[in-house]
């Protein structure tokens, strides 16, 4: 396993190589959260990066990814860990008649019997692993509570067999599109990120890491357009995943240029509303279709 | 790299710093508590001191725990470090004289370094600046644009005084530098300017600018500017109406999130309301067939159909915009949704806030393109009961809510509350949201009391009993046709 890299700079850098191209903050809080051993709370629009963060931290530190995908009704059973009924019901047949009930009572709660969930996973892996919790926003405020315990102490509470305790430090990456407000609870236990439409020169950079074979002209003219696009009243502006699409969908083409012909063709692929695409093509479309002589510059 | 912050120097001086920072912090509203300040500390011993982004990403990821206390952090933080930082340039700079000697640009004019722009007083030659600019800005150094932004603002602030707009004084500045993005062919071909500048550095110029006039301006009157950026959600809502903006967020805030949460928020019994077949027959599999956990349904938020009707008489227009403002905000929690603007007869405006999210041009479009003053310009319940009724007598059924916001004041015109009680009787719920104090009702020309027999009149002219309404109006189970399915 690599060593835990001793600046933000290096960690960064690892990012890289893993192509994740993270901005001085974003590089900044990972490593803080790594030195610190603190959850980091990564909100943001959709479609900047919030999980890919999570992803590119694995491999960059080379440890394992476990995923809690979060959804409205998440439960302790599917997240943390549940009895392996089952397998408790055979043991008991198993055993039946010459074992006294106090040992097979014993026998049955032992965590043989228990079937590890993401959250109990994360902990008890010898390996330190990278956890992600992802859109921590759909659960219930039940839940989060729940988390809790897990975040501050790095430990969770099964009745039958105690308190199991972290056998590595996991990094705990919470992923939140803001749907709904968190608790201050759950705040306070963590490092905060907030991660926004990227600027221009790094958006250009993230598209020709993703897309190196498209022409540089190119890719300066998309992001360019992409800020105007993202500088109107949508519904859902388009994100870093939507530019990228829109790069290789250019490249697919073959496109030299992005003229109103061509980017009324592939408009579709950065902007998915009916009534966002209206307005785009009124008010970029347009643009394009009179303003040609200036591309070339 | 890891020092302890016994070895710096001055670690205990910068403690009661990072204290006076947080209590700074707390006075405009953000929320950090000693676990937050604990962790800024230990963040701090982490990082160098010496760059000021690390510091800075530090104490936000730190503090700060959304976007909105972030930009506060980062005004705060300007003002509390960048001040003293200069504060301590200026003191080294009167024990030391100028030193920039040794830069390799001709550092006359002022020179590029912060701090600069206080002590180079008279020296700050206009043309040398636009030059220095326009140079910054086509090579796009983000470091240099933001030390040029502060000489530009002091040296433009010197000459021609500032309008208190800070966008007026950014543009004013910006054309006064002649920067474009467009080519300017009159200039002389070694002007950087000459072949136009790149626009997106334009853009940072132009927010270095702005940044350093919301520096200033906090500077001189010693108070944060009050307006934070707006959120997609504020997109919705009133720049006009007397209520407080800043309430009116809090209160959608909350509203977004009981709606995602309000099925879970009940308890017991009430959470959940039919058996869930398959997942108890699926859990009788482990007790040998015999169904000893039953497993219910979940009871899922309402998302009820709507339909809206909004008075739009001057009296009640701004609360009838806001109203339908905050409704269409909040759509994704109806199924359907169909609003209606009336004063003398009804018309549609469901289209007009699917397209307008500014909320100005909203109300423009309902003004100019609704149609609904006929001649006398007030209002008539009695026509807009029967056409409203003939618009959407079929799509009205037990599991449709009406709501009807208006003052009921009839101008002397008959009320019709007959007609009314059809659309009542019709759909599932009706309710009456009146925007006067409860004071003034039935005074007057109100009839609300015809009105109220057939539905439930809410008081609602401030923010909070708007949020208690949209929080009735989702709440399940308060149907009057209350059978229970399953």
């Amino acid at each position: 396993m690599p060593e835990t890299p001793s600046s933000a700079q290096l960690l960064s850098d690892q990012l890289l190589a893993e192509g994740y191209l993270a901005d001085e903050r974003t590089a900044l809080v990972s490593w803080l959260a790594l030195g610190m051993g603190k959850p980091v709370l990564v909100e943001g629009p959709a479609g900047v990066g919030k999980t890919e963060l999570a992803k590119a931290l694995a491999k960059a530190l080379d440890r394992r990814l476990i995923r809690l995908q979060c959804y409205e009704g998440l439960d302790e059973a599917k997240a943390l860990y549940e009895w392996n009924y089952r397998k408790q019901l055979l043991r008991i047949q198993a055993e039946e008649g010459d074992a006294g009930w106090e040992r097979v009572q014993e026998d049955i709660f032992g965590s043989e019997f228990l079937l590890e969930r993401p959250l109990l996973a994360a902990i008890t892996s010898e390996e330190p692993v990278v956890l992600l919790v992802d859109e921590i926003d759909k659960t219930d405020q039940e839940f989060e509570a729940m988390l809790l315990e897990l975040l501050s102490d790095f430990q969770i509470s099964v009745p039958e067999l105690g308190t199991m305790q972290a056998r590595s430090m996991p990094i705990v990456l919470l992923t939140s599109n803001n749907s709904r407000e968190l608790t201050e609870a759950l705040k306070r236990r963590c490092l905060y990120l907030w991660i926004d439409y990227p600027e221009a020169e790094h958006e250009l950079s993230i598209v020709r890491l993703k897309a190196p074979d498209l022409p540089e002209k190119v890719a300066m003219r998309l992001v360019e357009l992409i800020g105007e696009v993202r500088a109107l009243d949508l519904k859902k502006p388009p994100s870093i995943a939507e530019s990228i699409d829109w790069a290789r969908a250019l490249l697919l083409l073959g496109a030299n240029d992005i003229d109103a012909e061509a980017f009324n063709e592939t408009m579709s692929v950065i902007i998915k509303h009916r009534s966002d695409l209206e307005t785009v093509a009124e008010r970029v479309g347009m643009k394009l279709g009179s303003g040609d002589a200036t591309v070339g510059s | 790299m890891r020092q302890s912050a016994a070895d710096r120097p001055d670690s205990r001086r910068f403690d009661a710093n990072l204290l006076e920072f947080v209590r700074e912090l707390r006075a405009e509203g953000v929320g950090a508590g000693t676990a937050e300040l604990l962790d800024a500390t230990a963040a701090l011993e982490r990082i160098e001191w010496a760059q000021r982004e690390s510091v800075h990403g530090a104490l936000s990821t730190t503090l700060a725990k959304s976007p909105e206390d972030q930009r506060i952090l980062d005004l705060v933080f300007d003002r509390f470090f960048f001040r003293a930082a200069e504060a301590a340039a200026l003191d080294i700079e009167a024990e030391n004289g100028p030193e920039q000697g040794e830069q390799p640009s001709e550092g006359e004019a002022g020179g590029d370094n912060r701090g600069d722009g206080e002590s180079a007083e008279s020296g700050i030659d206009l043309d040398e600046l636009k030059l220095k600019v326009a140079e910054a800005v086509r090579d796009g150094e983000q470091g240099r644009i933001q030390d040029l932004a502060r000489l530009a603002v002091a040296a433009f602030g010197r000459t021609t005084g500032s309008t208190g707009v800070i966008g007026v004084d950014v543009q004013r500045i910006r054309r006064g530098l002649g920067l474009r993005s467009e080519p300017q062919p009159e200039l002389p071909a070694s002007d950087p300017r000459a072949a136009g500048l790149p626009r997106e550095n334009v853009r940072h110029f132009e927010q270095a600018l702005r940044r350093e006039l919301e520096r200033e301006m906090i500077e001189r009157t010693k108070s944060l500017p009050p307006a934070k950026p707006l959120g997609d959600l504020q997109r919705g809502l009133p720049t006009g109406p007397a209520q407080d903006m800043a309430d009116i967020q809090r209160v959608i805030t909350q509203l977004r999130r009981r709606l995602a949460t309000s099925g879970q928020l009940l308890k017991g019994r009430r959470r959940s309301h039919a058996i869930d077949v398959r997942r108890t027959v699926r859990a009788s599999l482990q007790t040998g067939g015999v169904p000893v956990v039953l497993h219910q349904k979940p009871r899922r938020p309402k998302r009820p159909e709507l339909f809206v009707l909004c008075d739009v008489s001057t009296s009640v227009t701004s609360s009838s915009v806001f109203f339908l403002s905050v409704l269409h905000a909040l759509h994704d929690s109806f199924r359907k949704m169909r609003s209606f603007v009336f004063i003398e007869r009804i018309s549609e405006v469901s289209g007009v806030f699917e397209q307008e999210r500014d909320f100005k041009k909203a109300a423009r479009a309902i003004a100019t393109d609704a149609g609904v003053a006929d001649v006398s310009g007030y209002t008539d319940y009695g026509r807009v009961w029967s056409e409203f009724l003939a618009t959407i007598e079929d799509e009205l059924h037990p599991r449709a809510t009406v709501i009807v916001l208006g003052d009921a004041r009839t101008n002397g015109r008959p009320p019709r509350d007959d007609l009314f009680e059809q659309i009542a009787a019709r759909a599932g719920r009706t309710f009456w949201l009146n925007p006067e104090p409860k004071l003034y009702w039935n005074y007057g020309d109100s009839v609300i009391e015809t009105y109220a027999k057939h539905c439930t009149p809410f008081e609602c002219w401030t923010a909070a009993q708007l949020g208690d309404f949209v929080e009735a109006l989702t709440r399940p189970g308060q149907w009057h046709s209350s059978t229970p399915r399953g």
